[in-house]
């Protein structure tokens, strides 16, 4: 198509063509405005065609997702229902794992066929899933809110979108990348010059968690929290530069105009319009964190133990299913296959919970973003 | 707040008093070096894991790495099952990812059903990658008797990576300017020409981005191929089926702690080319932008200036960022 707006009259065959349903018996197109009329029921047709495939199309694409979405819940649902007979409330609460003796006959309990001596008892997994993440959120969310600010707040525009490049390297590195940093580089580190200063803190409640002897690589719940910090820091951070750069300039100009320092400006404008966003961003982070599978396979120590100490081995719900869907294929009984859906099923809830949560802290903060004039302090 | 202004207003200006106390002042230093530290927290593991990665990589690296296969020392298979299953998750998210962009966009009026699809575009986006492999494993090698194959794998990546797509479609056709559409309606075109000719032609640089976007999170996904896509020395086959993929996170994954250091640098090698790919791909969405602003044909609307197309592409970035950052850790 070479239509030009100055030839209103070439752009009118589609729209009639598709209004009254194609070309004449004779070949000629409705308005044929001088062309030749078979090329013009050719192009009729095929605009007609074009836009058919445009609405009709796009719908099934639309649906596609949802259907999967659906799809992978019904799956999940329907494979973990034996399991969930099998290993009941127990599930949530035991912390032994054992997939039972290939090498004696299976048993039949509850209906269900399993190996001898088979229980799984998911909560060192569940637990390892909530500390790490949590971990990672206590120190990536004060990183990530602090470079915010100063790449907005405090740095010329230059050296700022620079150093804003860095926040797109970091969040562009493929998890794996980062968890083979993590345990060859980062996690030898850390454990030579970081946690021995650490292991020497008073034995008392709360602090006495991070007295525990440090493995040599540093693998472990600490190391395991920290890379995945320095993962949801992109996420954070990203989001509250683009929040902090939206606030208007002249209520900034207004609060130091008062006589205000730069810090409790900050704290009186720019904060207060980005706290809801940036919450909503950590919550967001937090749910990544939670489903985050290969780097904490990598640097997490591999241990289905409820952590003793900051320093030990754990193991999550995500890196567990990676790790033990190799070995419970073989279980000739099928069930072990089955415990990984209603690993996969808990994951799934745990993570949908928080999404939807940040989610609607999202909506909430962008309804209420308004001038912060006259909130008072 | 201690007061900056000690004397009521009305006096002469010579006896106001604009000195900050010390409490105030140091508070304010305290924060900014704060900032200061967080800043250097979050630049200091990137130039780390850039160096120590690239900077081993290189140490270790052999040209060879790139025309053997792994059965011989080299990753040349596996860039090759990467690109291949790059160009299927291409495919399908963009196909699917563009549809359903367009129909939540411009199609679908405001109704239940379209919430309700846009919510589970939002909820597809935050299922865990290892739930996605699963799931595929599940229904697509075991169900459907696919076998450890290209197009499991292809299928759960791009399913993964479409709200993505679906995402930058939509914002991308929303931000065509209304302009655009009274001008074209004025002419005289019908809804779908106009949205066919017009809108979606502009709307092509941020469709363009977000496929892009889609693509730096698929090649750096591991979780949801190791049982979906298998592995194996040899090139990939033009099945798509029954016949495994070896793709470069697999060989990071499971050679880094090989006793055989030849293997071992292998991962050095492979995460290298992993980083390469992306940095080449954020770096062609940033082209795009940079470009679309250029070549936009918007000058009767009036062109933006310096400070507003900077502000834009920052915007841009920054919305590239959130999602690349997101989408990887899942």
């Amino acid at each position: 198509m070479t239509d030009t707006p100055s030839e209103p009259s070439a752009e009118e065959p589609p729209r009639v063509e598709t209004r009254t349903g194609g070309a004449r018996p004779d070949g000629r197109g409705p308005v044929s405005l001088g062309n030749d009329s078979a090329a013009g029921a050719r192009r009729a047709r095929n605009q007609r065609i074009g836009n058919h495939l445009l609405v009709h199309g796009s719908r099934v694409g639309a649906i596609i997702p949802a259907l999967a979405l659906l799809g992978m819940f019904a799956t999940l649902l329907v494979e973990a229902i034996p399991a969930i007979k099998f290993d009941g409330w127990g599930f949530f609460t035991s912390s032994i794992w054992n997939p039972g003796n290939p090498y004696s006959p299976p048993s039949h309990a509850g209906g269900v066929y399993h190996l001898a001596g088979a229980h799984f008892g998911a909560w060192p997994l569940i637990a390892g899933t909530l500390e790490s993440s949590a971990i990672a959120l206590i120190i990536g969310l004060p990183v990530a809110v602090g470079a915010a600010v100063m790449l907005v707040e405090r740095l010329p525009a230059r050296p700022a979108s620079v150093l804003g490049l860095c926040l797109e390297v970091l969040a562009g590195i493929p998890s794996v990348v980062i968890g083979l940093w993590g345990i060859l580089t980062f996690g030898p580190w850390l454990a030579q010059h970081i946690y021995p200063a650490l292991t020497h803190l008073p034995n008392v409640p709360v602090l006495n968690f991070f007295r525990g002897t440090p493995a040599h690589n540093g693998e472990g719940l600490l190391t395991g929290g920290l890379v995945l910090a320095v993962m949801i820091i992109p996420i954070i951070a990203a989001t509250t530069r683009d929040l902090l750069l939206q606030v208007p300039g002249t209520t900034k100009e207004g609060a130091e105009a008062l006589g205000m320092t730069h810090t409790e400006a900050f704290f009186a404008v720019q904060a207060r319009w980005v706290r809801g966003g940036v919450i909503g961003a950590a919550v967001l982070g937090l749910g990544r964190a939670l489903g985050e599978t290969i780097a904490i396979a990598l640097v997490s120590g591999s241990i289905q133990q409820v952590a003793p100490n900051i320093f030990a081995g754990m193991t999550t719900i995500a890196a567990a299913i990676v790790q033990q869907l190799g070995s419970l294929q073989g279980d000739p009984t099928g069930l072990g296959v089955r415990v990984v859906a209603e690993l996969a099923l808990v994951l799934l809830g745990i993570t949908l919970l928080v999404n939807v949560l940040a989610r609607m802290i999202v909506r909430r903060a962008a309804r209420g973003a308004a001038l912060p004039v006259g909130a008072g302090f | 707040m201690s007061a900056a202004v000690t004397t009521p207003s009305g006096l002469s200006p010579g006896s106001v008093d604009f000195s900050i106390s010390t409490v105030r002042r140091v508070r304010n230093y305290a924060w900014w070096t704060l900032c200061a530290l967080g800043l250097l927290c979050v630049v200091a593991p990137v130039a780390w894991i850039l160096v120590g990665v690239i900077g081993k990589g290189i140490s270790v690296w052999h040209w060879s790495v790139l025309t053997t296969t792994t059965q011989f020392i080299g990753v040349s298979n596996s860039i090759v099952g990467t690109l291949v299953i790059m160009v299927g998750v291409g495919l399908v998210a963009g196909v699917v990812g563009v549809a359903s962009g367009i129909y939540l966009a411009e199609i679908a009026r405001p109704s239940i059903r379209a919430t309700l699809l846009r919510s589970a575009s939002e909820v597809l986006s935050g299922i865990p990658s290892i739930v996605f492999g699963y799931c595929g494993y599940l229904v697509l090698v075991i169900g459907l008797h696919w076998g450890y194959s290209l197009l499991p794998a292809v299928i759960v990546l791009g399913m993964l990576v479409v709200p993505y797509v679906t995402k930058a479609t939509e914002l991308s056709l929303n931000q065509v300017p209304v302009a655009y559409r009274e001008g074209a309606e004025g002419l005289g075109m019908s809804k779908t020409y106009l949205l066919r000719k017009v809108v979606l032609r502009a709307a092509i640089p941020g469709i363009l981005t977000g496929i892009i976007i889609a693509l730096a999170i698929s090649v750096g996904e591991t979780a949801p191929l190791l049982y979906t896509a298998g592995n194996t020395n040899a090139y990939p086959s033009v099945a798509l089926i029954h016949h495994p993929v070896g793709y470069l996170t697999y060989v990071v994954f499971t050679s880094l702690e090989n006793p055989n250091i030849q293997i071992e640098n292998l991962s050095y090698d492979a995460a290298m080319i992993l980083i390469v790919i992306v940095l080449l791909l954020i770096g062609t969405a940033r082209l795009i932008v940079r470009l679309s602003q250029r070549y936009a044909p918007n000058r009767a609307l009036g062109r933006p200036s310096r400070a507003e197309r900077r502000a834009a592409r920052e915007l841009a970035a920054g919305r590239m960022t959130e999602d690349i950052a997101a989408g990887r850790m899942r």
